[in-house]
């Protein structure tokens, strides 16, 4: 997030987009709903009717995957109607010629066409967040997991850039973070483009302090992502050590994910449980987890805080940066001699610009966001103040794409997928936990009621959910929070695999899967 | 005419105390010693006036005032405690005690439930003096796993109504009838789970009396031991909510909200309130895995797995080289994991090739 978590009572025009908030971020929500409650006015674009769409001033109900095209006609009509921050453009930004020629083609009639939304409410939603004196765009999952994920928040930027909505209070670009410590392993360098602190690796510079710290030289190019080393094992890719990741249910495509570690000769699997994905391993090891290890995270504001153990861990469980230094010292890597969480957080500190003001003693309380790149240096709540890290805002020049599989007469309807309030990803710990059942205990299809009798299904039975990759069976559950031709399911449970159908696609540049976009067939199972 | 001058002062028992205008007499006292009784009071809602236990004597106002609903104002001189005022909170407390079926409930039922027992018997109000009807019903009804519902022992301060509408902004709770009739209740008067809650605890951790309860933490409710907190971040969105973790025996007992967690204030949702106790459910590993010969998982040293492990690896070092292993962190694990993760990869393998899971 380029702004705090208590930034979120202040705007007074809130933009929500791909984000399901009250029930994945729960706890954020309530500064939005603050907000609200001061008056602050919402809109909220999403192809499902869900809570926060209820609390808007505006829902634009767009299409699975059209935000580029919903974002582009915004952009147009503040362009148009001359709402544009020409004294923040001209002071702190770069492009904008280019894009605003770029932007005459794309009208709010162009884009109502493609994203499904009024023309008419296209314009209101530009005036509104235009408009605003401290207009703020919050996003989640639903703007990155498409093929288009990347041009999707360079479109947010373009927004931003245009209204001068950042670098204040109250404003700003802000991505939800879905995990505890998402951001904290990317700040760690658990990264193929980055060592931690987001140094490039390309950067013959890092390299060699690189070179220096961990004694022996490691290659100026990126190494490949996840998917792409999920796409080659059993080829390049022959050992694969997975920390925490139930890789087989949480990922696209299961039958590939399934057939790629099976193909590997040698697969380590540090978890909390015997997971689908260590099913598969050679050796699974049994980490400590939440209340037993003590550590540092990183949340979504960029807040580095403390982790405690509170109780010793189960059985002969062990933290994971052991486990990972014991493996590393029987292979004879040097600079794994930690004995503690701390002096592995005191290493990360020295040799990472974002985190050099910290250590262990520091981030006791919680009080700091990086950036803090110096010793006494008060941490950075509020990116982009006064100016952007490179300098100037460049607005991108880009194009609506459509999803990398449409619907069609073999496969008519959208899925989409996320999460629920009650569960978490693939229920290996809020399944565990006692009392959930109660009021979430199996897995539906979302399906608008008009839907259920045209497509001949039953409220409450069995159908079966078809894509180009496989098949599940599921539950139908009759609501109007699913549009009409779009259905919805969480990930979260094993017996409706709803990953083996996902996977159609890939952002080119970050290669996240497309899983919010699915074409599927339905019928009564 | 506003004066810029934004300090201004007051005398509180006696002495003279700066205060900022739009503050209440509660909230300068509050920065005194000499605590105010309060029993509707939390500080994150809006001011009530409900309880009448904060009342103060104001020089030259005849009728004692309600201190946490009444703007400081220059020159005011303010008595917080006095024979008359604290005869006043006293009988207040012996009529709210009177009320209930029970004073004393086990602080496992939430982070505020001791506050009526601290006060009746600071006041010395257990006297038995009102003996009478009694308010409140309780919802036995309601067989939700997470929040007892015992009004019995409800005194209407309404702090669970507001702090679902005015924290958590879902109004799910509200209040039926009045005076001696009041109930809290829910639209249509059912079970919490037919209703707008999300079981997000908040009105379990405010509640003074214990008449809303956290039957999860109270399944340990009676158990010898003192209860010990712990810090952690919650353990499951971005959010980074602080919790404070109550254990007993080495045994995770319950989890309550960190009121000065900087990214939550004291909020949370259901799944840090309620979802913690995987981290001793019987499913957990106890000891590492090896695949055998006959191809299943049988447990093992951790001798014998890490000699595994580092075979393997060692194996696929050797035969295919280093770009033919790979690591994948994990966005749920500590910062420490993952740095340890890629420095693993990139000082042992001298490859980039680090991954963890936010494409997916």
């Amino acid at each position: 997030m380029s702004n705090p978590l208590v930034d979120m009572q202040k705007p007074d025009v809130i933009f929500c987009i791909g984000t399901n908030m009250t029930e994945c971020h729960p706890v954020a929500a309530t500064g939005i709903k603050k907000a609200l409650a001061k008056g602050a006015r919402m809109i909220v674009a999403d192809p499902r009717r869900i809570r926060l769409a209820e609390l808007a001033d505006l829902y634009l109900p767009i299409r699975v995957g059209s935000d580029v095209a919903l974002l582009l006609g915004m952009a147009h009509v503040i362009s148009r109607e001359g709402l544009a921050d020409e004294a923040f453009i001209a002071e702190r930004t770069t492009g904008s010629e280019e894009f605003r020629k770029h932007l005459e083609q794309f009208t709010p009639e162009w884009a109502a066409e493609i994203t499904g939304v009024n023309a008419a409410d296209i314009e209101q939603a530009a005036l509104l967040y235009a408009g605003a004196e401290r207009g703020a765009i919050y996003y989640t999952l639903g703007i990155t997991e498409h093929i288009c994920g990347v041009d999707n928040v360079k479109s947010l930027c373009n927004l931003a850039l245009m209204t001068g909505h950042i670098g204040r209070e109250g404003t700003g670009i802000n991505p939800l973070r879905g995990q505890n410590n998402i951001q904290g392993a990317g700040d760690s360098g658990a990264i193929p483009a980055n060592y931690p602190g987001f140094q490039p690796v390309v950067d013959p510079a890092n390299q060699a302090k690189f070179r220096k710290l961990y004694g022996r030289e490691i290659p100026a190019e990126v190494g490949i992502t996840k998917v792409t080393a999920l796409d080659r094992c059993g080829e390049q890719i022959r050992a694969m050590i997975i920390d925490g990741e139930n890789t087989l249910v949480s990922d696209p495509d299961r039958k590939h994910c399934q057939h790629a570690l099976e193909s590997l000769d040698h697969l380590v699997v540090i978890d909390l449980f015997l997971t689908e994905t260590g099913e598969l391993a050679d050796v699974v090891f049994p980490a400590a987890g939440f209340g037993e290890t003590d550590g540092t995270c990183a949340n979504t504001e960029r807040r580095v805080q403390r982790l405690r153990a509170a109780v010793t861990p189960h059985g002969q469980a062990k933290p994971d940066w052991w486990i990972i230094s014991q493996l590393a010292r029987r292979l004879g890597i040097d600079g794994f001699e930690y004995e503690s969480a701390r002096d592995v957080f005191n290493e990360l500190c020295d040799l990472s610009p974002i985190y050099a003001g910290l250590d262990w003693d520091l981030v006791e309380n919680g009080e700091y966001q990086w950036p803090v790149p110096e010793r006494g240096h008060p941490g950075t709540p509020i990116l982009h103040e006064g100016e952007f890290e490179n300098g100037r805002g460049i607005f991108s020049v880009l194009s609506y794409r459509d999803p990398a599989e449409t619907i069609d007469d073999e496969y008519p309807v959208w899925l989409t997928t996320g999460r629920r309030l009650e569960s978490y990803h693939t229920r290996t710990q809020s399944g565990r936990a006692h009392g959930i059942d109660y009021l979430l205990s199996e897995e539906t299809l979302e399906v608008h009621p008009d839907d259920v009798s045209a497509w001949g299904l039953e409220d409450a039975g069995w159908c079966e959910l078809a894509s180009r990759r496989g098949a599940v069976r599921v539950k139908v559950q009759a609501t109007d929070r699913s549009p009409r031709g779009t259905v919805f399911c969480s990930f979260s449970f094993n017996d409706v695999p709803v990953n083996i159908l996902t996977g159609s696609g890939y952002d080119p540049v970050t290669q996240t899967a497309e899983l919010k976009v699915c074409p599927v067939r339905i019928s009564k199972a | 005419m506003i004066e810029k001058d934004d300090s201004r002062t007051m005398i509180l028992d006696g002495v003279e105390v700066s205060f900022t205008p739009g503050e209440t007499i509660y909230e300068v006292a509050s920065r005194s010693p000499g605590e105010i009784p309060t029993l509707c009071y939390d500080k994150r809602l809006d001011p009530f006036g409900g309880c009448r236990l904060c009342v103060v004597e104001v020089e030259g106002v005849r009728n004692p005032v309600a201190s946490c609903t009444t703007p400081a104002s220059e020159g005011m001189e303010v008595r917080t405690s006095t024979e008359a005022i604290d005869e006043h909170r006293r009988i207040l407390l012996e009529l709210v005690a009177s009320e209930n079926r029970q004073i004393d409930v086990d602080p496992l039922r939430g982070y505020a439930s001791q506050e009526l027992t601290e006060l009746v018997d600071r006041y010395e109000a257990r006297t038995g003096r009102f003996e009478g009807a009694r308010s409140g019903s309780s919802r036995t009804d309601d067989d939700n796993p997470f929040i007892l519902r015992d009004y019995d022992l409800c005194i209407s301060c309404y702090r669970c109504v507001r702090v679902c509408a005015e924290e958590e902004g879902d109004h799910a709770i509200n209040v039926l009838n009045r005076g001696f009739e009041t109930r809290i209740s829910t639209e249509f008067d059912g079970s919490l789970k037919d209703s707008d809650c999300t079981f997000c605890g908040q009105c379990v951790q405010t509640c003074p009396t214990g008449a809303l309860g956290d039957r999860k933490a109270m399944r340990y409710e009676g158990e010898p031991g003192n209860i010990e907190k712990t810090r952690p971040i919650c353990p499951y969105c971005g959010v980074g909510c602080s919790i404070d973790v109550m254990t007993r025996d080495d045994r995770i007992i319950g989890v309550q909200p960190a009121m000065d967690g900087p990214a939550n204030l004291g909020a949370l949702c259901i799944k840090g309130q309620f979802a913690y106790d995987f981290v001793q459910h019987p499913d957990r590993l106890s000891t590492p895995l090896i695949r055998g010969e006959d191809g299943e998982l049988h447990e093992a040293t951790w001798d014998e797995a890490l000699d595994r492990a580092a075979a393997g690896f060692k194996e696929a070092l050797e035969k295919h080289g280093a770009e033919s292993v790979y690591g994948v962190a994990s966005g749920r694990a500590p910062n420490e994991a993952a740095y340890t993760m890629q420095k693993f990869i990139r000082a042992g393998f001298g490859t980039n090739q680090i991954d963890n899971c936010s494409r997916a």
